[in-house]
């Protein structure tokens, strides 16, 4: 297999707590992301779940840079991205593109959809000359299936699944390499959805893209994805590809997240096996020691509160972060 | 005030409970909001109902009118720019819609009580949840604070809140999403409501957390033989715990059935279409099926049936002619010209 087009290796990304109202001093550290590892190939989507607060959204955007990363690398095409600077960066940029949550907030109001879509090319001119602007826009709509004739409309006036092929058409302006898509789906309608991920699958054929695809949804992850990394509280807790993680599952966490999501077929009902996990996801700010799961997971023993369980290859033959992994059957009824 | 009219049709009759009447039962609801752009139909017809121990799930998407009914029934409708136009709310016979503003709030909370989506905004933040659930005790029951809060903290343990003692004196901020989902539903089940009505209740919440909440609504449910109307989008929620289904689409209801059946065998193509266009957990991805285009401005609803535009199986006739609601036996009931077609090739 070719090189992976980015590697990250360690990631941490901690966020300072501050009080006091004059002398701010910094009481603690929310742990967003605590390193984190993993590759992602090219033209290959890579999945990334979990529930809120596990620091999917964060690490996009310290992916993105939009946020800079308390420690750790990440290696894209050979570079290292966290340390580029000036030139550099801006190629980076036009290379790794972002797709927002929310259709509606994530467009400014005020600017057409053309100026939109087409505000990508003031930053990177080099992309297309100013005459061919427009043209290229209309493109860009066609190819997201939206109307070229729209150009000259306003977000408000397109519906939620619209607004969000318009994102996609903006992201795909400068025709980037990798696509990081956090929770492109979870705001629209059932209806639509299904619309947006043959879009996104459709896009990816097309262009060669890679994506990193951040979701709390784990049906539309399992549509979409190649490989898939379950997250919790900052760290990941087992990856794999779509078939180890989804099939043979071995981290008790990502058991009772696949057997807690409902399927929609009654004649299962009352014969899925669902864990029951008790409890919330503690607080980042100050997680449990040794393994982040333990006080949610009907395994824990006391080796779990002393010593954190490394990403390493275990039963099942993918990476697991649990000192008893091992597979259950028939984690998904079915 | 507004406007009631009797009668229309009597779609619910059909599946009347042969032991007595339904806890609630709404029929033949008219509402429109009348905006600055225009009016905008939002129900239009709207007829369903549920008995004491059930489970009616009513699904839709955005738009389709789910919970502007379930507004209307609690009465908190709002008005401008909501108006009712036709039809009834019946409370065990008793139609609320034409009753008095002092027997409505009877009614509310101490009969049919709700719990909402986003359950941040619908606590106040400036009171603690034992107060904001003190206060039903209070008022209604004129308890004094003390007893009052002694059942405070028998429900919210109830609810399995841990440490309901000091959890009582706490904001909603200082909760977590699923506990103050908890808490509203305590909130809600304080008065001992025979119908309880879920608004999207676990839509907000990560998926170990919905199903905690989804299990402790059907445990109460039993308890108590309560009628329980859950409204939402979620497809995989709906096959789980509902009883009935109803889906509703632009204002109507196109289809409705017993959950096991509709499942297998939709008879209306947009139920067939939902259900074909979900990613599932258990079926590896391929393409998925995608319903066309979307649902309808409400204030330009399409003449004929108002999917046509977005069906595949639409012929001239559903451009034209608003189709009926066909009985099919068994409880089961579809908007659509080729409904018999569907469940005999189903």
């Amino acid at each position: 297999m070719a090189e992976p087009i980015l590697q990250v290796t360690d990631l941490v990304k901690h966020f300072p707590v501050r009080q006091g109202v004059l002398f701010k001093h910094i009481v603690g550290q929310v742990k967003a992301v605590d390193g984190v590892s993993f590759e992602l190939n090219e033209g290959e989507t890579l999945g990334v779940v979990g529930e809120s607060g596990c620091g999917k959204s964060t690490l996009a955007q310290v992916l993105m840079r939009l946020e800079e990363p308390t420690s750790g690398s990440a290696v894209f095409q050979g570079k290292d991205m966290f340390s580029l600077r000036g030139k550099d960066f801006k190629a980076l940029r036009r290379d790794m593109q972002i797709i927002l949550q929310d259709p509606y907030t994530s467009l400014n109001p005020r600017m057409t959809v053309g100026d939109i879509v087409g505000e990508p090319f003031e930053i990177h001119p080099e992309v297309a000359p100013k005459g061919s602007r427009e043209q290229k826009v209309r493109e860009l709509l066609d190819v997201v299936g939206l109307s070229p004739e729209h150009l000259n409309r306003y977000p408000h006036q397109f519906s939620g699944g619209q607004r969000q092929r318009i994102g996609i058409a903006r992201a795909l302006a400068l025709r980037p390499k990798v696509i990081i898509c956090d929770e492109p789906v979870s705001a629209l309608d059932v209806s639509i959805q299904a619309q947006v991920m043959n879009l996104l699958g459709d896009l990816q054929k097309e262009f060669g893209l890679s994506y990193v695809f951040i979701a709390h949804d784990l049906s539309v992850v399992r549509h979409l994805c190649d490989r898939v990394a379950v997250m919790y509280l900052g760290k990941i807790a087992e990856i794999g590809t779509e078939d180890q993680i989804y099939e043979h599952p071995t981290h008790p966490y990502t058991q009772a997240l696949l057997s807690a999501v409902p399927v929609p077929d009654p004649t299962l009902r009352g014969h899925r096996e669902v864990i029951r996990l008790t409890g919330d996801v503690p607080s980042p700010m100050d997680p449990p020691s040794g393994c982040r799961f333990r006080t949610r997971c009907w395994k824990a023993q006391d080796i779990c509160a002393q010593e954190t369980p490394a990403l390493e290859v275990r039963a099942g033959g993918h990476l697991s972060a649990c000192h008893f992994a091992e597979e259950k059957p028939e984690v998904i009824a079915g | 005030m507004t406007d009631i009219q009797q009668g229309g049709d009597t779609a619910t009759t059909m599946t009347e409970d042969a032991q007595g009447q339904p806890a609630l039962e709404v029929s033949d609801l008219h509402v429109e909001f009348r905006t600055r752009d225009g009016v905008a139909t939002v129900l239009n017809g709207v007829s369903y109902h549920v008995d004491p121990g059930e489970t009616l799930a009513v699904l839709g998407e955005s738009g389709s009118g789910k919970s502007v009914t379930a507004q209307t029934v609690m009465g908190i409708l709002d008005s401008p720019p909501g108006f009712v136009t036709g039809g009834e709310v019946r409370y065990q016979g008793e139609n609320l819609l034409t009753a008095t503003e002092s027997r409505r709030v009877a009614v509310r909370g101490e009969e049919v009580a709700m719990i909402f989506q986003d359950s941040l905004s619908a606590l106040n933040p400036v009171f603690t949840v034992g107060f904001q659930i003190e206060e039903q005790f209070r008022i209604r029951r004129g308890m004094s604070r003390k007893d009052a809060r002694k059942r405070a903290v028998e429900l919210l343990d109830l609810v399995k809140i841990p440490n309901p003692q000091s959890r009582v004196t706490q904001y909603p901020h200082e909760f977590s999403g699923g506990m103050r989902q908890r808490a509203m539903i305590a909130m809600s089940l304080a008065l001992d409501p025979e119908v309880l009505i879920a608004d999207e209740p676990t839509t907000a919440l990560d998926v170990t957390v919905q199903a905690q909440i989804m299990d402790l609504l059907g445990e109460l449910q039993r308890e108590r033989n309560m009628a329980l109307i859950l409204i939402t989008h979620d497809l995989g929620v709906v096959a789980d715990v509902a009883d009935r289904i109803a889906v509703m689409y632009a204002g109507r209801i196109v289809e409705s059935g017993d959950v096991y059946s509709l499942y297998r065998n939709p008879a209306h193509p947009y139920t067939l279409a939902l259900l074909e266009s979900i990613p599932r957990l258990d079926v590896r991805g391929q393409e998925l099926n995608t319903i066309k285009g979307l649902p309808p401005n409400l204030m330009r609803i399409p003449e004929g049936c108002p999917f046509n535009p977005r069906c595949t199986r639409a012929e001239d006739r559903c451009r034209t002619e608003m189709p009926e609601l066909h009985q099919l036996g068994e409880g089961r009931a579809s908007r659509c010209h080729f409904a018999s077609e569907l469940i005999n090739n189903g």
